[in-house]
């Protein structure tokens, strides 16, 4: 089925929120710190005030009135809104002016001054616990160093004790360097608080609109039912608008200090300074294994860089995510991580990005360190994981972290993708290539996904639970509205959301309506990341839809005079079993629900339902996939030439849909490995801060991508469906590197640290490799 | 304030602007014409891509000034009376847009390809579209969309 959303986007009639336009409304913008550290001496707002368009200015101070110069993150740290005794990050808001229209706010900016003493700034996260380094949170009591928190998972001495006795151990440090989702809708607000009814209508991108309600409500101490939070059509998500940033709480100020609605939306370059970064994980990768290839323990030590404020978006008990399924897709005995998260003078983030809580760095580590231990067994990387991969038969299986994988054919997979490749003529190519001094490389990447959180007893943010509502209501002429806590951000939940309706309950998908992203019309849940929509909210959709069924058989029982003990469902239809000519349709029952029809006792009439659905497990989506690398050995350019990536998402509800996000994800992941980095240097300047520096993929860094496909059902979900937006991310980065290091074999190399663009993969042939996410090395 | 007169989507306006003020956000914040969006500050992604005087030109590079005069089609220009344009449709059929914030621009610089070369290789339309940046799709439907898109164009014109 083709996109219902398609016919406003394409016409130029979507409603994003720099779309949106009220009587009287106001233009916000943000007066940011040109330090990485340094002490706020001073503020002097007084000619930007006398701006003859500017209604208001609000700095740090007038924040710390009201008290909301600070708001909590959601991993219970605390963000400055506006400084205001030092800033930590460059980039970070200062101030905040209101003005009549955009180009006047601008303006004003440059009228604030703001006198700063600078302080040492801590950039390489591996300094930051050195004694002496700077202490960048010196707000926070007691404080004295730049440590967040130590973490662990696994068996530490059971897997120490397989590493003593190994035939082989390889051990390799790997950065996953810090990158941004950069999605091209930046991140804004439009807020609206009116004080006769003393109600706040905030507009803005949020992958979470109904979390972002309920903090509001906390911070602002406005009550729930005073704040409606709406989620018009986003730009792209991929992360970046998950969690309140300052802007937002600014807009809303402003909004209450003027009276008037204030829109504030935030540039290019202030959305790579400021938003959710992504990973930025510094990590030492070991594996023990026997001589002959068979994988027995992993070993993880992480450092993990959040940036000035702990924000990283993340169930509360994980502080690292889910990144201790970096055992990934083998049997092995046993695994150990242990992770330690340090404060730097960055923005805050981390998890973003098509991340899945962290996923992304675990399945590059375990996809980069299989390749390690191949090259160091001389075995091919393909072979070495078909020896190592789990079972059918295992599943469900309890990985040596406790995670359990619901279900999984990983040699099929894998089988399909080198069938799709031609994987052993390929091998035979690269060698006739290198006899003839031409670098080409072959990298296979095989991963297993963790999405859809998540159980309410081991998952919530900030004390809410993960589990998400659907309510769904037919009308009197059969047509239907679902309302999901969802958000799409573009991944086509208007589509695929009427389609499991519609199979459910035989309605058209076209006649059932989709909405989502208002927190006035829609049941509460924790919004769209992660992967979890089709995991949660599509689950709790078939099962609100199944209870809607119910009520239609007893309503059609009424009709047929029969007891609902013998109707069957079929073809949309209730029927007397073994008389299928006396039966309903689902818009007959819809009327007659809505009629004068006696029904029986306690039933109340109408057809509709409400449910939330509490995952019982996450779904393991998994993929195999194959990427073909030309390098050119004089400039060290990577051409991508042939991405085959074959991925299972359990049952597909919309395969064009399913196809388009990894797609996608395939886009993210050659980008991250070949081109995007948030780089700084030794002062803490962002040197990646617009897209003149952070280099996204066009159309010619994109090859066409090959897809295959494989079907393992989630045995849990109610329609077999698994998540798959964020696969394509996670997999493919481990794919792309892996093909460029094997197309450098000849040279010796063993691991090259991404983005591989011409200059780093030329100083790695030259022996030379180079730390690209500081300027100095 | 200089007074401009400039013609969008078929409709001519007269407007006093700022010399400062920026094409796109003539058509954005005075004329309503909110389909075409901003995406970067550095002329790099293409989503504020508009037909000037025929042309592909990202309008948030252009003074509205600078557009005294000239015809302006936006992504709401498009298509007659309610219908699509090929290449509207094409982005429709092939799923070559998801988040669709990129889409509008994508389709007039689609359109301008189409322009210089009507029946383009897949090599030709990625270098076409290279000043357009797409998040979400891989750009593969993109390119397939193009080429139905260039097929349905090339069919419209050869019709009697």
């Amino acid at each position: 089925m083709h996109r219902k959303e398609d016919a406003r986007f394409i016409r130029g009639r979507g409603t994003y929120t720099d779309d949106v336009r009220l009587p009287g409304m106001l233009y916000g913008a943000i007066l940011r710190s040109p330090h990485a550290h340094a002490r706020i001496v001073s503020v002097d707002t007084s000619a930007a005030e006398a701006h003859p368009k500017v209604r208001a200015v609000i700095t740090g101070q007038t924040l710390a009135g009201l008290n909301l110069a600070w708001m909590p993150t959601l991993s219970n740290d605390i963000q400055a809104v506006l400084a205001t005794d030092k800033v930590r990050f460059q980039g970070q808001e200062v101030a905040f002016v209101v003005a009549e229209d955009p180009y006047s706010a601008r303006d004003a900016l440059e009228l604030i001054d703001v006198d700063y003493e600078p302080l040492d700034a801590v950039i390489d996260a591996r300094k930051a616990l050195a004694p002496g380094a700077p202490v960048i949170r010196d707000d926070l009591e007691g404080r004295t160093g730049n440590h967040i928190f130590d973490w662990e998972a696994g068996d530490r001495a059971r897997t120490d004790a397989v590493f003593e006795r190994a035939e082989v151990t390889v051990a390799q440090d790997m950065l996953y360097p810090r990158v941004h989702p950069a999605p091209l809708e930046t991140c804004g607000a439009v807020a609206d608080f009116d004080k006769v009814t003393g109600k706040l209508t905030v507009w803005c991108p949020t992958q979470a609109p109904h979390a972002h309600r309920t903090l509001y409500a906390m911070v602002a101490g406005l009550p729930e039912h005073k704040i409606r939070v709406i989620s018009p059509d986003i730009g792209g998500g991929f992360g970046g608008k998950v969690g309140i940033y300052p802007g937002y709480v600014c807009a809303i100020v402003g909004s209450i200090v003027t009276g008037k609605p204030v829109k504030w939306m935030e540039d290019r370059s202030e959305n790579l300074m400021s938003t959710a970064f992504a990973r930025d994980y510094h990590m030492r990768g070991e594996i023990a294994a026997t001589r002959d290839g068979r994988i027995q323990g992993i070993r993880v030590k992480v450092l993990a860089d959040h940036g000035a404020f702990n924000g990283t978006a993340q169930p509360t008990k994980f502080p690292a995510g889910f990144f201790h399924v970096f055992s990934g897709s083998y049997d092995i005995e046993t695994a150990h991580c242990e992770v330690t998260g340090v404060y730097t003078n960055k923005a805050p983030g981390g998890v973003a990005y098509a991340c899945s809580f962290r996923v992304t760095e675990a399945v590059y580590l375990v996809e980069r360190m299989v390749d390690v231990l191949a090259a160091e067994l001389g075995m091919d990387p393909a072979e070495l994981r078909l020896r190592n991969l789990l079972k059918p038969e295992q599943f469900p299986y309890t990985s040596p972290t406790g995670w359990e994988y619901d279900s999984g054919d990983y040699p099929k997979a894998l089988r399909l993708a080198m069938d799709m490749a031609g994987y052993d003529k390929l091998r035979a190519e690269q060698a006739d290539k290198r006899a003839r001094g031409e670098l080409m490389g072959i990298g296979v990447s095989f991963f297993t996904e963790a999405v859809g959180a998540g159980p309410r007893k081991h998952m919530d943010i900030l004390g809410l639970g993960m589990a998400d509502g659907a309510e769904l209501r037919v009308h009197p002429t059969g047509k239907a509205v679902l309302r999901v806590s969802c958000q799409s951000q573009g991944q086509g939940h208007e589509t695929t959301f009427a389609q499991i309706v519609g199979q459910e309950l035989g309605i058209p998908a076209d006649d059932v309506e989709v909405v989502h992203g208002d927190t006035d019309q829609t049941p509460f849940g924790l919004g769209t990341y992660g992967s979890r929509s089709t995991p949660v909210s599509g689950a709790a959709t078939a099962i609100v839809a199944r209870k809607v069924r119910d009520r239609a058989k007893i309503v059609a029982a009424a009709m047929l005079e029969a007891s609902p003990d013998d109707l069957e469902w079929a073809d949309g239809r209730w029927s007397v079993v073994g008389d299928p000519s006396a039966g309903k349709s689902l818009a007959e029952i819809a009327l007659a629900a809505h009629s004068n029809l006696e029904l029986p006792e306690g039933v109340e009439g109408h057809l509709d339902a409400v449910t939330v659905y509490n995952p019982p497990n996450l779904t393991y989506p998994f993929g195999a996939y194959i990427c073909v690398v030309d390098v050119d050995p004089g400039t060290g350019q990577v051409k991508v030439r042939r991405f085959v990536a074959v991925d299972d998402c359990g049952v597909r509800i919309n395969p064009m849909i399913v196809e388009g996000q990894i797609h996608g994800g395939l886009a993210d992941g050659v980008g991250m490995a070949l081109m995007q980095v948030m780089a700084f240097d030794e002062d803490g300047n962002h040197l990646g801060a617009s897209f003149m520096d952070y280099l996204l993929p066009t159309s010619m860094e994109c090859p066409s991508w090959e897809l295959g496909e494989t079907v393992t059902p989630s045995p849990t979900h109610p329609i077999g469906a698994k998540g798959v937006g964020e696969s394509a991310t996670v997999g493919s980065p481990a794919a792309v590197v892996n093909a460029v290091v094997d197309a450098l074999a000849p040279y010796g190399v063993r691991h090259a640290d991404m983005p591989l663009t011409p200059a780093n993969v030329w100083r790695v042939v030259n022996g030379n490799p180079f730390r690209t996410d500081l300027a100095v090395p | 304030m200089p007074r401009i007169t400039v013609t969008v989507d078929g409709i001519q306006y007269e407007e006093d602007v700022e010399p400062r003020l920026l094409l796109v956000h003539l058509l954005r914040e005075r004329l309503g014409k909110t389909g075409t969006p901003v995406g970067c500050d550095t002329s790099n992604c293409g989503a504020c891509t508009v037909l000037l005087d025929g042309k592909s030109a990202k309008s948030c590079s252009v003074l509205a000034v600078q557009a005294d005069g000239c015809d302006v089609v936006t992504i709401e220009g498009l298509g007659a009376n309610g219908s699509l344009h090929p290449m509207q449709q094409a982005f429709h059929e092939e799923h070559a847009l998801q988040c669709g914030y990129c889409t509008p621009g994508m389709v007039m610089a689609a359109i301008d390809l189409l322009r210089q070369d009507p029946d383009p290789s897949e090599e030709t339309i990625r270098q076409g579209l290279e000043g357009n940046l797409c998040r979400c799709t891989g750009y593969c439907n993109i390119v397939r969309a193009v080429r139905r898109g260039a097929q349905e164009m090339g069919q419209a014109v050869s019709r009697p």
